[in-house]
């Protein structure tokens, strides 16, 4: 158990040098235009040159990339080059609110598509594809219409929710749900979707199983042979899906959050692509990654709890 | 491919979406035909105006004509969906097909990018693609189009690689067919209608992503665009709530026509796919049946006129069992044994009310101590289960649930018929097992099931179905996938626990060699019907019915030990 944890713990470690290391090389293939972005137009080819040697971007891309590796290692991913605020500084306070949005999305959609994929298999007939189509639906409509439509009848024609803004947590937890509601139905809608079409599948298709029969045959109530022995069963699958969305989720908080004036990941990402803030950009992508890494591996632990020769191999 | 056409368009929500698209990308060409202002023509007199006979949908917030730039914004993105569709299925198809068809080194190249692609969310990727590239949707798209193809290639690859071992590819090789005409002519045509299902559902995320750069303020500002409308839209939905309808209206319509084009195209397929349902053979000619009266006062299971049958799609009835009978009586081993498709297996299972989806009894009495099973109610049947009639499966491995322990799965029906404790079902279920002969039932009753032999867990699954004491116990074919060796010893455990504990036992069985050394009595069934019933000693000595003769004599005549039907 503890090789598997340590393994996959490498192996996500490795992710996340690829990841960071493709893109500062993307992001550097042009060292000369990141100054002139920063400049402007107008700026001359000297204090272009100049500001280019400022920020080191004349010296190798590997030499750059070794530095930026050693002292993110020691916790420090440098300075925004617009605000001079520290990148981790930046970060650490935004990820958590983005994390809220998308961990509380996560657990609504995994109970909501458990019970309706649950539903679907079981009843089957009309709720089945009425659930399907509801599934279809929630999938392919994107999430920010999702969001405009909450908006537009929840907070400005019944004002029931805020339309916009924040509020922590820690200060006024009331006034965190009244904030934060409408942007997890909003990003909870799509992966719902997903979740509850492969629940339902496997769901399906565990029921059809073998052992489904014998269990019954043993006296076990319906309810009990459905939720707990089927749906340990379909859980695998379901759980990985449910992994796919939480990174689908952590794409859809950038516009969802920008939709309800959320201070977050999302709203740092858009102010420091638009600027090319090179340090704060990858300061993103190494939070984003690291989350996604920390994700799969909780993820891989929970297979391991539900199948059991996950756990053994 | 043309029968997949076919469905489609026979379809109403394939049609429906398909014409949806057609307009739309009709209206993109000739936008600026259709477009009755110019849509970049800021008018400032007439800004975030409502609809008027001059301007159809109204004034944007620069006075731009809403109408205008929504058919010239849909003009970007057909071009946009098209390039992302282009560059996605060409990488994509290309990889997998290399990666399919050659395998190794194209296989890891393949999958590494895969992982890597994939574990970031688009949205983060393209924006740092954007702090490089900077505000061109184009760009962007592009970037998109690489992210995404993996799904292509996946669905590529998976389908070539099922084909690439298939005896008509290795024809082909073999005929001298250089492998660029055997991939376009025999792969190519797998992949087609896969391929063409993913593009639906990949070109409505792409207009859902392009929009959603577009609405974020990160595309060309200078081109209109339904994000970039959007959020137009959105920034003057208190003065002009009509403004944020139109885009919306465009970019929802568009992915779920996409979406249920996609569903379309997968339903057309599936149903392409499906094998044409064999016609049953109507019963064959079975004889009259010959019955030994029995005396039926001593009767466990009394089973009479049983039907069963499946419900077709067409709302017709296949019957598999028709007018069964057959008695068990207390303590009685009662053998039912016929070829594979006779209905044996299925007049236990409804004896048991657990027929696969789709069947039931269509007609007959199940009488069991008194009561017609046929006629209980869910509940009433569940307490009747393992209580009463256990069962043994046929397939040891597949029959114990993987994700449990074996002692969770003997405890749990102990505690609801027994109401036992934890700590007494525990106990009694490790007497059970070492009952039936299990070495170590400490270690096998904290073992999951794949860490059991077969043997051993069919040795499981009969101390599972004797644990509540049951007055009846069917076995479907117990020792059928076992080791010969092991066949024996677990017969033998039957016969003990059957005599031990008095129980009646249903042995359904293909093999003669087991009737005779175990069953007190037999019925023979054929084509859905029971043709012959009597003592297993005046049946093995005198077969009344001529198909329990010509079973005999095809018995004698292959000379096998066994003695299997089939």
């Amino acid at each position: 158990m503890l090789r598997f944890v340590l393994r996959r713990l490498a192996s996500g470690v490795v992710l996340i040098v690829v990841i960071t290391a493709a893109t500062f090389f993307m992001l550097h293939a042009s060292g000369g235009n990141i100054a002139r972005r920063i400049l402007g137009q107008e700026a001359s080819q000297d204090t272009v040159v100049q500001k280019t040697h400022e920020l080191g971007l004349d010296r190798p891309v590997l030499t750059q990339f070794r530095e930026w590796l050693s002292s993110a290692f020691h916790g420090d991913l440098g300075a925004s080059w617009f605000t001079s605020q520290p990148v981790s500084e930046a970060i650490t306070s935004r990820l958590q609110v983005t994390l809220e949005l998308v961990i509380g999305a996560t657990i609504v959609s995994g109970l909501i598509a458990v019970a309706l994929g649950v539903l679907a298999a079981t009843r089957r007939g009309w709720i089945d594809r009425l659930v399907q189509f509801l599934a279809m639906l929630g999938f392919a409509i994107p999430n920010f219409l999702v969001a405009l439509a909450l908006v537009t009848v929840f907070a400005i024609h019944f004002k029931v929710f805020k339309p916009t803004g924040y509020t922590a947590l820690g200060d006024d937890p009331a006034g965190w749900l009244s904030t934060v509601t409408l942007p997890i139905i909003a990003l909870s809608v799509g992966s719902i979707a997903g979740v509850a079409q492969q629940i339902r599948g496997s769901m399906i298709d565990a029921l059809d199983r073998d052992y489904v029969r014998t269990l019954r045959s043993r006296g076990l109530p319906e309810s009990r042979v459905v939720f707990k022995h089927v749906l340990r069963n379909a859980g695998g699958p379901g759980l990985a899906m449910l992994a796919v969305q939480f990174v689908g989720l952590l794409g859809g908080a950038v516009i969802i959050e920008q939709i309800f004036a959320i201070p977050g990941l999302g709203q740092v990402s858009v102010g420091a692509t638009s600027q090319g803030d090179v340090p704060l950009v990858m300061g993103l992508v190494l939070a984003t990654a690291v989350v996604v890494v920390t994700v799969n591996l909780v993820v891989d632990l929970l297979q391991g709890y539900l199948n059991p020769k996950v756990r053994l191999s | 491919m043309t029968t997949l056409w076919r469905r489609l368009l026979r379809n109403p929500t394939g049609i429906g979406s398909l014409i949806f698209l057609v307009v739309v990308v009709l209206s993109a060409v000739f936008a600026p035909l259709l477009a009755p202002h110019d849509p970049n023509t800021a008018n400032a007199y007439d800004t975030l105006s409502g609809p008027s006979g001059k301007y159809w949908l109204g004034n944007d917030s620069s006075g731009h004509d809403v109408l205008s730039r929504l058919l010239f914004a849909t003009r970007l993105s057909v071009v946009l969906t098209a390039e992302t569709l282009v560059i996605a299925a060409v990488l994509g198809i290309v990889l997998g097909l290399l990666a399919g068809y050659y395998g190794k080194f194209f296989e890891a190249v393949g999958t590494a990018a895969t992982s890597l692609l994939q574990a970031l969310p688009a949205i983060v990727v393209l924006l740092a693609a954007k702090s490089v590239l900077g505000p061109s949707d184009f760009a962007a798209m592009a970037v998109f189009g690489v992210l995404i193809a993996p799904a292509f290639y996946r669905v590529v690859y998976s389908a070539v690689s099922a084909v690439r071992g298939e005896l008509y590819v290795d024809a082909a090789r073999v005929s001298g067919l250089s492998d660029p005409r055997i991939i376009g002519r025999h792969v190519l045509t797998v992949v087609r209608a896969p391929a063409i299902v993913l593009a639906a559902n990949i070109a409505g995320i792409s207009v859902a992503i392009s929009a959603g750069l577009d609405f974020l303020g990160l595309g060309d500002p200078s081109r209109p665009s339904w994000g970039g409308m959007l959020n137009d839209g959105f920034t003057n939905i208190f003065t002009a709530p009509l403004l944020v309808l139109w885009p919306s209206l465009a970019i929802g319509l568009t992915c779920i026509a996409f979406a249920l084009l996609g569903n379309a195209l997968r339903d057309g397929l599936e149903r392409a796919d499906a094998p044409k349902r064999r016609r049953r053979h109507p019963p064959a000619a079975v004889g009259t049946p010959v019955v030994q009266a029995v005396p039926d006062d001593d009767a466990l299971l009394s089973v009479q006129h049983l039907s069963v049958g499946y419900d077709n799609p067409d709302g017709t009835v296949k019957t598999v069992v028709e007018g069964a009978a057959l008695t068990v009586r207390r303590g009685e081993v009662h053998g039912l044994i016929g070829e594979s498709g006779s209905g044996k297996t299925q007049t236990a299972f409804s004896i048991l009310r657990l027929l696969p989806s789709g069947g039931r009894i269509v007609g007959g009495s199940i009488t069991f101590e008194g009561r017609d099973l046929a006629g209980l109610s869910a509940k009433e049947m569940t307490a009747v289960r393992g209580k009463k009639i256990a069962y043994v499966p046929q397939e040891p491995m597949s029959n114990l649930d993987p994700s449990f322990t074996v002692g969770s799965q003997l405890v749990e029906p102990m505690r609801i018929h027994l109401g036992l404790s934890r700590a007494d079902a525990k106990a009694k279920a490790l007497g059970l097992l070492a009952r039936v002969g299990i070495p170590n039932p400490e270690r096998t009753f904290g073992a999951y099931p794949h860490e059991l032999s077969g043997g051993m867990a069919q040795r499981v699954l009969i101390a599972g179905a004797v644990s509540c004491d049951p007055e009846l116990l069917i076995a479907d074919e117990p020792t059928t996938a076992l080791d010969v060796t092991v066949q024996a010893e677990v017969l033998d455990l039957l016969r003990d626990l059957q005599r031990e504990r008095q129980m009646g036992v249903l042995l359904v069985t293909h093999n003669f060699g087991v009737v005779a050394d175990l069953c007190d009595r037999v019925s023979v069934m054929r084509a859905g019907r029971i043709v012959e019933t009597g003592p297993v000693r005046s049946i093995f000595a005198d077969p009344r019915h001529e198909y329990t003769q010509s079973l005999f004599a095809a018995v004698l005549s292959h000379n096998e030990g066994e003695g299997a039907v089939a």
